[in-house]
């Protein structure tokens, strides 16, 4: 596992987003069981406080939960995950958007724009 | 929870330059701390004396609130910006030097770190290149159980990959209950492993604050940050 830190940006936000990218995208499946502290840090290269502080964050938004004396484990609760990949679909969105309006695009336009690209993507 | 450390308005005077002026630091346990400034800000001064090595002109300094002396040594391990060795000495000896000083010396812990210095007992400490003599000089601190360390500069000087190296190390062996004070000027390669930081600049503490907080107030690393507080030196 590897991840670029930005050092502009809080790391634990950083890791927060790498865990929920890997959960969103399948490689952490629900059930699973995560690395601990200890471990995640090593990989990481971080410190392992930084590291706890990600994990309380990701209890709090219950994306991750801890069973007592066995570990931390992604939660199993697939609306919380379908929740996540909302979020970020909606990050990604928000960006695009931003993006095409600076670009002078408006509502129909960049509508037009999107499904003119996804048109192409498809008749190849 | 007990603080690990109190610099309580520490001064020092060499003849008639201010080293440091009305120092005032507290760190908790389980924690790493950058003690970030630029050459001659005070960093090793102000290590030293918490190490018992030099005493302040006036102010305290309480290490888990007793006063600095051989009950604060006993759980202070200091790597300063000189060598602890002598030149005579192989890393063997090297250790068994700090193993016959303090009690806290944990030989296990010492093996598993030569072990990942790639440093090997019979060595010649006069043969090692700088950058692993600096993994032996870290190896010889990092092998006590002790409840502070102060680290003067343990990457200074180094290339980029026994750099890392010790990065490393320090993420690898820190003991999650202690406690490690780190002095550097070179911040960008070192960041990701502080929890908070301390500014000194001219003797003088301008900031103390934890660094995802300063991330994301001032949406810059912490690299950043030092060169603009020292730019104007």
């Amino acid at each position: 596992m590897t991840i670029e830190f930005d050092n502009n940006l809080p790391i634990y936000l950083q890791i927060m987003n790498y865990i929920k990218g890997e959960i969103v995208t399948g490689k952490l499946k629900p059930g699973d069981k995560i690395l601990s502290v200890r471990e995640l840090a090593s990989e990481m290269q971080i410190n392992p406080n930084t590291v706890q502080r990600t994990f309380q964050e990701l209890e709090r938004e219950e994306i991750v939960e801890t069973r007592r004396g066995m570990g931390r484990y992604v939660t199993s609760k697939e609306e919380t995950i379908m929740t996540i990949k909302k979020e970020m679909a909606k990050d990604i969105l928000d960006r695009f958007i931003r993006g095409m309006q600076d670009l002078g695009f408006q509502g129909e336009d960049i509508l037009a724009a999107v499904a003119e690209s996804i048109g192409t993507k498809d008749g190849e | 929870m007990e603080n690990i450390l109190e610099v309580h308005e520490v001064t020092k005077k060499y003849s008639a330059t201010h080293a440091l002026r009305g120092v005032s630091v507290t760190l908790g346990a389980g924690k790493i701390t950058g003690l970030l400034g630029s050459n001659g800000s005070g960093k090793s001064t102000l290590m030293k004396i918490i190490a018992g090595l030099t005493h302040p002109t006036s102010g305290s300094v309480a290490v888990l609130g007793g006063p600095v002396g051989p009950a604060s040594k006993a759980v202070v391990s200091f790597m300063p910006d000189r060598p602890l060795t002598e030149s005579w000495m192989s890393v063997g000896d090297a250790l068994k030097f700090q193993r016959a000083f303090y009690p806290d010396f944990d030989p296990d812990k010492a093996q598993r770190m030569l072990e990942f210095m790639k440093l090997k007992e019979k060595d010649k400490v006069n043969t090692l290149s700088k950058g692993m003599n600096e993994r032996l000089q870290l190896t010889m601190v990092l092998s006590r159980r002790a409840r502070l360390y102060l680290l003067d500069e343990p990457i200074g000087g180094v290339d980029p990959v026994a750099r890392t190296r010790i990065l490393d190390a320090l993420v690898e062996f820190y003991e999650e209950d202690s406690t490690i004070l780190l002095s550097t000027h070179m911040v960008s390669d070192i960041e990701r492993i502080f929890d908070d930081v301390i500014f000194l600049k001219e003797g003088e503490v301008i900031m103390h604050s934890e660094v995802d907080e300063l991330r994301l107030r001032h949406g810059k690393s912490i690299d950043e940050l030092f060169r603009e507080v020292y730019a104007e030196c």
